[in-house]
């Protein structure tokens, strides 16, 4: 493994400067409400053919991935937002195994 | 702390992004309020006051681009600072953003320090601008301001029909003769702003204030559809401010005050003369060399209000006007036609 799930460095600076009981609302805002409507966008996209929509579903995926230090999630994100639409749902699964990952290890930083 | 207090507007479509940028915000003491798309933000732009945007580019409904296009197009919003926070790929994406005018880009996830210094610094040049227009406002008149905001300053005029309007006090030495500094300051302040109220009522401009005299100007910058018409009804309407003041101040034991008006009508020069660094909006003319020795012939004539023929002639039978014959006015070749201008 190149990386972990979530970079400790960048969650404990986001948690130093936001404060421990925001982060926890917003990583549950991330995880329980904005990401699952994201991926949700990303096949419904795919099933569409719309690339544009794709494209934008991934860019703001990856945008919050970042920003939480889930840089393994954001790097399959952006790797869709420039990639085009793939030809199959292939990296859209994996994007979701990496999703899961990342909010368990986020709930589990959170409650630490 | 400089900025605080200070009200800004986060348009984002991505909530995650949207809350943490706001609790930022609100950690260096500013109000924050949030759009969810550039279309709401517009909205809110027009209809409430800001002093800064932190402006999301990838959006549903209304891009960033259109905002920032839209804000460059607008009187009200173009002076608003705007910073760009994204996650766009490339460096073209920035480059059109500061050429649509966005102040600073930064991107996502935004760094809180560097986030505090870029908007410490918006705000200290809005700061500037707003100033700086507050001053041009002040020492110009707020037609002369817009018309720098909207063409720019240069110097030299362009040829306008217009009517020009001097005006004094009579006998304004003795007064000051006979009273404190203090209360020549309080009268004269009391004078230019009954005056003003006059003149600029009526569509006219002061562009000059000298002593106890002032100069004002009736269809320039901006076009005026009767300026003869107007400064005519701005300068009864001063004779009747004068004589209400009178009242007062006779009550207070004061002397009456009287002044003089001189108006003339034809075509001039307007616009900005002096140096780049220090010019005054005037006009220049015979019109405006008429206009002053009118108003110094209304001692002679006893009459506060005097005209030229051009003046007389575009007001037609709108007013019963007194001719007073050809007078041969000082710094003038020829003797020309006076009228009196009735008062009540």
């Amino acid at each position: 493994m190149s990386h972990t799930t979530i970079d400790p460095a960048i969650f404990a600076e986001l948690k130093d400067t936001a404060g421990a009981d925001f982060v926890a609302d917003l990583v549950a805002t991330f995880t329980d409400e904005e990401a699952p409507q994201m991926l949700a966008e990303l096949r419904d996209a795919l099933a569409a053919g719309s690339a544009e929509r794709f494209r934008r579903a991934a860019h703001s995926l990856k945008s919050n991935a970042m920003t939480f230090g889930a840089l393994p999630l954001g790097e399959l994100a952006r790797g869709l937002e420039l990639g085009g639409l793939p030809a199959d749902a292939a990296p859209v699964d994996a994007l979701q195994a990496e999703l899961a990952r990342a909010a368990d290890a986020l709930r589990g930083l959170c409650r630490g | 702390m400089a900025e605080s207090g200070s009200r800004l507007l986060v348009a984002d479509d991505n909530k995650v992004n949207r809350l943490l940028l706001g609790r930022s915000l609100e950690q260096l003491g500013h109000r924050v309020a949030m759009a969810e798309n550039g279309r709401v933000a517009l909205e809110m732009l027009r209809r409430e006051s800001f002093d800064l945007l932190l402006l999301d580019m990838e959006m549903p409904e209304m891009t960033g681009f259109e905002v920032l296009e839209q804000m460059v197009s607008d009187l009200h919003l173009r002076d608003l600072p705007v910073i760009v926070t994204s996650s766009l790929e490339g460096v073209a994406h920035v480059a059109r953003c500061i050429e649509l005018g966005a102040d600073d880009y930064l991107p996502k996830p935004v760094n809180p320090v560097l986030l505090k210094a870029r908007i410490g610094s918006s705000l200290e040049k809005k700061r500037l601008r707003d100033q700086q227009k507050e001053l041009v406002k002040r020492f110009a008149t707020s037609e002369v301001a817009q018309d720098l905001q909207q063409s720019g300053f240069a110097l030299g005029g362009k040829r306008i029909e217009g009517t020009v309007m001097f005006c004094d006090i009579r006998g304004f030495t003795s007064i000051t003769e006979q009273q404190s500094a203090e209360e020549t300051i309080e009268l004269l302040n009391t004078f230019y702003t009954l005056m003003f109220d006059a003149i600029t009522g009526a569509g006219g401009v002061v562009n000059q204030m000298v002593g106890d005299g002032l100069m004002s100007i009736f269809g320039a910058p901006l076009p005026l559809a009767d300026p003869c018409g107007s400064a005519v009804r701005a300068a009864r309407e001063m004779i009747e401010l004068i004589e209400m003041l009178n009242v007062e101040r006779q009550a207070g034991g004061k002397a009456a005050l009287a002044i003089g008006i001189g108006i003339a009508t034809g075509s001039m020069i307007a616009g900005y003369t002096g140096t780049h660094t220090r010019a005054t909006y005037t006009c220049i003319g015979d019109a405006v060399n008429l206009a002053a020795r009118l108003e110094a012939h209304t001692k002679d004539a006893g009459r506060p209000i005097l005209v030229d023929g051009a003046t007389a002639a575009a007001l037609g039978d709108r007013a019963t006007l007194e001719a007073l014959g050809e007078v041969q006015l000082k710094g003038k070749a020829a003797p020309v036609a006076v009228f009196a201008v009735p008062t009540a």
